[in-house]
């Protein structure tokens, strides 16, 4: 593999980026946000975005950036691959993220969002039928994810466990 | 445009000046605890997206240790007190003379840790109650709560509720400058976030005109 001529591609919050055989995909730091690879493996593509919140309906301004939200993210990233040349019934998932940072004995919504999040994308990603091939989500450490189309892993780090491949 | 966005000039002034009286207090109570003169200084009102947020600190990936304490009240918010794991040493031998800990890889040292909060929760309840006296509104710290993790995983927990609102968020940062050690000077960051709902109520108090 040249994974020495391959681009680092870098995800931030709130966004949403796409790479193509040798580039690789990373975004750092996720909390209760959710990191969501969608990928055709033979088409080499993929797509990763960082998802902050569930919902984009529960925000109280229209105008917000779209790659925020599971609900409005997702649905670019599985477009724009099919656009790009992905097919829609070889699209494959893996996920990680969702953790809850601080545990709060308050009764507070915003805290458990991580599991909200995580099940947001899940949502999304059933109701187009995509396949969830790997995850590592929920804990109370951040994460670093990064992943090779040329491998399909997902390699995740943290501070406490180390790094592993999913 | 967002309500963030469309703040004037005198109200970001208005907001340092908030942010000036709060640290300055903390700085005694940290100088007190300290046992030496340790200065505080609010060097800008920021507006940033989450991303330059990150980076303010040394990127989403840096490890850090921060206190998070949710501010209850009549202007809520969320408050940060970030320290590098190398300086939150510093701060934790200064204070209790102990020389055999690590906070910089886990397992970390549970006395540190403990040493780490109080300061904490020291700082934040100065800050806050200068803050409350000026501006004459009732603010409460929770209970305050350690993490030492990815700075991006730790700072985006407090952005949560600004984001349904806001791409971005104001910060009222607070630089400690300690002089204890000429070569190690300790670089701290204060991160006050109110709710976005919180703003017309403080420049209310301040008597400054809402737009």
């Amino acid at each position: 593999m040249n994974t020495l001529e391959s681009k680092l591609i870098k995800v931030g919050i709130a966004d949403l980026k796409f790479a193509k055989s040798p580039d690789v995909l990373r975004t750092s730091g996720l909390g209760s946000c959710v990191g969501v690879v969608i990928y055709d493996a033979s088409a080499k593509i993929a797509g990763m975005a960082h998802v902050m919140l569930p919902d984009s309906k529960s925000s109280k301004k229209s105008e917000l950036n779209q790659f925020k939200y599971a609900d409005t993210s997702l649905p670019i990233l599985i477009d724009t691959l099919i656009k790009d040349g992905a097919r829609k019934f070889a699209l494959k998932a893996k996920i990680a993220g969702g953790a809850q940072m601080f545990s709060f004995s308050s009764s507070n919504d915003m805290l458990r969002v991580g599991q909200r999040n995580v099940e947001a994308v899940k949502t999304v990603l059933n109701q187009y039928r995509i396949p969830i091939l790997a995850e590592d989500v929920y804990g109370s450490s951040g994460r670093t994810i990064e992943f090779s189309i040329d491998t399909t892993l997902l390699n995740v780090r943290t501070v406490s466990q180390g790094t592993k491949d999913i | 445009m967002s309500f963030i966005e469309s703040l004037t000039d005198y109200q970001l002034d208005a907001l340092k000046e908030v942010g000036n009286i709060g640290s300055g207090n903390a700085a005694t109570s940290l100088s007190m605890l300290l046992n030496h003169k340790v200065d505080m200084k609010v060097p800008a009102v920021r507006i940033v997206d989450y991303n330059e947020m990150m980076e303010l600190v040394g990127g989403p990936d840096k490890l850090i240790a921060a206190v998070f304490l949710r501010i209850e009240g009549e202007a809520p918010g969320n408050m940060f007190f970030v320290l590098s794991p190398e300086e939150a040493e510093t701060f934790v031998k200064q204070m209790t003379g102990s020389e055999d800990f690590s906070v910089q890889e886990p397992p970390f040292d549970e006395m540190a840790m403990s040493a780490l909060q109080e300061m904490g929760n020291i700082l934040a309840g100065s800050y806050l109650s200068a803050l409350s006296d000026f501006i004459n509104v009732l603010l409460q710290p929770s209970v305050p709560l350690l993490t030492i993790d990815m700075a991006g995983a730790i700072l985006a927990e407090g952005l949560l509720e600004l984001s349904q609102v806001s791409d971005y968020a104001i910060i009222i940062d607070t630089i400690i400058d300690d002089h204890e050690d000429e070569n190690k000077p300790i670089q701290g960051h204060f991160f006050l976030l109110p709710d976005p709902d919180s703003f017309p109520k403080i420049f209310n108090k301040l008597g400054i005109p809402d737009q």
